[in-house]
């Protein structure tokens, strides 16, 4: 397993960054009366590849460019000017939302943002470009970074004060620890086992209110979806600090499969830039797979003509499942079944069914998970 | 009943031979007279016609003064002078007061006028609607006297009838004058003696013509070449096509003693060998008498020449407009931006040889929600009836116009903003009816019209779409254009620009686009040749006229 720290690139480095490539790339050409040109890594599962020896979908060499043609210039033209923001807040020290910077686009006249998507895609790009993440820009993001209960002692430090603050996960009673935005100063104390990373914030709450973590000696990790850039580096962190097991708990269908537990295990095509950081290679699918939902008679729905797509997808095209005979298997399995199941609808056996019968024996039998 | 006078007898006296002159007389819409309107404008028409043919056949360069005098009432004086060869004293009274009288029917050769009617049958109808004579005045040379002439036709025997004869003074070389006094009604408008004027002046630049009309206005159409156009060869029928009649009265009239003379004298591309093939395949003696040639022998005859092959007649008796002053014509007519012409390869019906030329303006100031205008002309004279009924608004509906980028509905003529010219130059052009107002549908000559202006549609297509091409380029241009203050002012902030620096790098990515897209070509050049003016002669000045003088044609 490799343990790898996030390159901390300096601020006025960032900055001196940006600048140079409008200089080398931009102004430099201009004055020689070439056409200008950015270039920037093309995000997506096209150009990825998936080494299990690297554990994360790794960017193949495929670029995108951005010059004076009619289909490119208008994300020139924006990425510069974002490239000029994100200079102005870096050397004034000051953050912008990532939907602050869709509101600031508004002043570019006809350069402006339609929707906050084509903003979103044009930062990331900046990213991919620059090979920094864009807290190092200056730009955060809106959304909340995941939930934790359990063994886990998360030393923070006040933000005006700069001393160490010691937060104990078991104290939170029937609420939870906020991941915050950035995870990258925190410093982690456990003795818990593994970490269950949970899809649903219904099932986390479940898992709560019964203490399961005291019962399994574990941590548990509210995903809530896919999980947030933030909610990954956390969890890759205290997975490398303390050398913990990751469990994902999801539900059964295409979509926890590959956009929320594939992501977090070894990223994806859009974020491919960043993959490497914010990636838990360690991670284990404990379920709900095709298989569990024969074995412990679940309710079913039947698969939506969405999931059928996202399955023949993965198969065909996502290197990932190209790589695991298991997954495809998996996958071929809940097409001829035609049916998926939520985490949830162990219920049916019974409330605490889920902590008394289904965790434990899934914990035990490492063979019924997939990789 | 037996007593009774059968009633045959009592028929009898009522039957006897009808004057051409009083058939016209009570068929007056055959040529053209159908309404005061029309009458007023086929008079003219049938004068300036003549007048032009005149002044070509004397290799002369035409000048026609034309002059519409309202003398209230509906009645109207009508005055044309030619410069032309002028005509001599005994010719006169026949040529202007009896039918059927003249050159042209007797002879193959492209002329605006072919029957010998249009003039008489003009004298009829002013003597008809107003009872007065017709005035010429015909000169033949500086030492030649002058003759005028008052003439009446009589409609019995179709023959003159002089009114008054003198010499007088007449301040012109040579020249004829035709003054008429008749019942007609004046417009402006797309049948107008304005348009008509006009569209003549279009197809014949070679020609000057001085309008004065019915408002004391004076319009000239001077001439825009002092070259003449080629002098039409005459040439003698081609065997195939000639008709049963015609060869029966050619058999009449003819100088040869023998059949074998009489085909290769009366005929063109006839030598002694096609003869005798032709005697033969009728089964006919070569040297049979053509006075002896009965009519079931004429039959046999046509069957013969029919069965026989005969080259294709000369083709170079036929003198076209020609592309250049085709589109020329068009250029200062109408203010469009893109004009092309096309003259095509001589081609041969019944044994006449023709020439189609087809001319199209695209865009402009054209409406491009109406159907298209069409110009159609019959040996450099337009025609401005009967459009329903001729062979070249068939071929233009047949044309699959979509193909070119007009949208066009079935049996219809194509909607855009287009002006279409087509001319047939022919020794002998088919009309449907003596007025000559429309081209009879024969299958040579659609499909030559057809081809012309598929060559026409194909030109404009390829405009149409290099235009799309450029407009799509410079759409991109300006949009990435939109851009470039934008990386101006990012660079400015990202690397500290100053203002001056900032608007270097502007202008340099204008530069830099350029260079990489290449030249924007300019497509759409004006027209340096329109005339405004000229173009608004003839076209109505007020709704309500047009609408009163609207004519609907049926067949």
């Amino acid at each position: 397993m490799r343990v790898k720290s996030m390159k901390k690139s300096k601020q006025s480095d960032v900055a001196q960054k940006i600048v140079s490539i409008a200089e080398n790339d931009v102004y430099l050409k201009i004055k020689k009366k070439k056409a200008p040109e950015l270039n920037m890594p093309l995000r997506a599962l096209s150009n990825v590849k998936y080494d299990p020896k690297e554990g994360f979908f790794e960017l193949l060499g495929k670029m995108k460019e951005r010059t004076l043609t009619a289909s490119t210039i208008k994300t020139f033209a924006q990425t510069l000017r974002m490239m000029a923001h994100a200079k102005g807040i870096i050397e004034s020290d000051d953050i912008t939302t990532k939907r602050e910077m869709y509101y600031i686009s508004k002043n570019w006249a006809e350069a402006a943002f339609t929707e906050q998507p084509e903003s979103d895609t044009v930062m990331d790009d900046m990213e991919a470009m620059m090979m920094v993440n864009r807290e190092q820009l200056g730009f955060i993001p809106e959304e909340k970074g995941g939930e934790i209960a359990g063994k886990l002692i998360v030393i923070d430090r006040d933000p005006d004060t700069g001393k160490e603050i010691r937060i104990d996960c078991t104290k939170f009673g029937s609420g939870a620890y906020s991941i915050p935005i950035t995870v990258e100063h925190l410093k982690f104390e456990t003795n818990a086992k593994f970490i269950l990373a949970i899809e649903t914030a219904g099932m986390f709450q479940r898992l709560l209110k019964h203490n399961y973590w005291k019962k399994a000696n574990c941590i548990l990790a509210s995903m809530g979806g896919v999980p947030t850039r933030a909610c990954r580096r956390f969890l890759r962190r205290l997975s490398d600090d303390k050398k913990l097991p990751v469990y994902v708990f999801a539900d059964g269908d295409p979509y926890a499969y590959f956009n929320i537990y594939r992501t977090l295990k070894v990223g994806s095509g859009n974020a491919a830039h960043i993959n490497e950081y914010f990636c838990v290679p360690e991670a284990k699918f404990l379920g709900v797979t095709p298989q569990d939902i024969i074995d412990y008679k679940l309710p079913s729905h039947p698969l939506k003509d969405i999931d059928i797509k996202r399955g023949k997808d993965a198969i065909k095209n996502d290197p990932f499942v190209r790589h695991y005979k298991e997954w495809q298997k998996a996958i071929n399995q809940m097409m001829q079944m035609k049916v998926r199941a939520e985490q949830q609808a162990l219920a049916k056996w019974g409330l605490n069914y889920v902590m008394d019968e289904y965790l434990p024996k899934k914990l035990n039998k490492p063979d019924t998970w997939l990789p | 009943m037996a007593e009774e006078t059968p009633i045959a007898l009592e028929l009898a006296k009522r039957q006897r031979e009808i004057s051409i002159a009083s058939f016209f007389e009570k068929n007056r819409h055959l040529l053209g007279f159908d309404n005061p309107r029309k009458a007023l404008l086929t008079s003219i028409k049938e004068a300036v016609d003549n007048s032009l043919d005149a002044c070509e056949e004397g290799s002369f360069l035409p000048e026609v003064s034309v002059e519409v005098i309202d003398m209230q009432n509906d009645r109207f004086k009508v005055i044309i002078e030619d410069n032309g060869p002028g005509i001599v004293k005994k010719q006169i009274p026949n040529i202007f007061a009896k039918l059927l009288y003249g050159s042209k029917f007797f002879k193959l050769s492209q002329s605006r006028g072919q029957q010998g009617i249009g003039i008489s049958a003009s004298v009829l109808y002013a003597q008809l609607t107003t009872g007065k004579p017709a005035r010429i005045t015909s000169k033949i040379g500086e030492k030649y006297p002058a003759h005028y002439y008052e003439l009446h036709i009589d409609t019995q025997k179709n023959s003159p009838e002089i009114i008054k004869e003198e010499v007088i003074e007449w301040n012109k070389e040579h020249g004829t004058r035709i003054e008429l006094d008749l019942e007609g009604s004046y417009q402006k408008g797309d049948q107008s003696i304005d348009q008509y004027l006009k569209q003549t002046a279009i197809v014949n630049p070679h020609v000057t013509i001085i309008y004065t009309n019915p408002k004391a206005e004076q319009i000239i159409f001077p001439r825009a070449t002092e070259v003449m156009p080629r002098k039409p060869v005459e040439i003698k029928p081609h065997p195939h096509g000639v008709e049963i009649g015609r060869l029966l009265s050619m058999l009449k009239f003819t100088e040869s003693r023998t059949l074998q003379s009489f085909l290769t004298s009366e005929f063109s591309r006839v030598g002694p060998g096609t003869a005798k093939q032709i005697c033969g395949n009728a089964a006919l003696l070569p040297n049979t008498k053509p006075v002896d040639i009965t009519r079931e022998m004429a039959e046999k005859l046509v069957q013969g020449i029919e069965k026989t092959k005969i080259i294709a007649p000369p083709t170079d008796c036929i003198s076209p407009i020609g592309e250049d002053l085709l589109e020329k014509g068009l250029r200062k007519e109408i203010n469009a931006e893109f004009y092309c012409a096309v003259t095509r390869p001589p081609e041969v019906y019944r044994g006449n040889p023709f020439i189609v030329e087809a001319g199209l303006a695209y865009g402009g100031q054209q409406s491009a929600e109406e159907g298209t205008r069409l110009l159609r002309y019959a040996n450099r004279v337009p025609l401005l009836y009967q459009q329903g009924a001729c062979a070249v608004t068939r071929s233009v509906i047949n044309t699959a116009w979509r193909n070119y980028g007009l949208s066009q509905s079935k049996g219809a003529l194509p909607i855009g903003p287009v002006t279409l010219v087509v001319h047939i130059a022919s020794v002998w052009v088919p009309f449907t009816s003596e007025s000559k107002e429309a081209i009879a549908h024969y299958p040579e000559i659609i499909k030559e019209i057809k081809l012309a202006l598929q060559e026409c549609g194909r030109k404009l297509a390829s405009y149409v779409n290099k235009k799309r091409k450029i407009q799509y380029e410079s759409k991109k241009r300006d949009y990435i254009q939109m851009f470039i203050p934008h990386i101006g002012e990012a660079l400015k902030e990202l690397i500290n620009l100053k203002e001056n620096e900032e608007k270097t790098v502007e202008k340099l990515l204008a530069e830099i686009l350029e260079k990489k897209r290449g030249k924007l070509e300019q497509i759409e050049a004006e027209n340096m040749e329109y005339d405004e003016d000229f173009a608004k002669i003839g076209k109505t000045e007020y709704e309500e006229e047009e609408n009163e003088g609207e004519e609907h044609e049926k067949e």
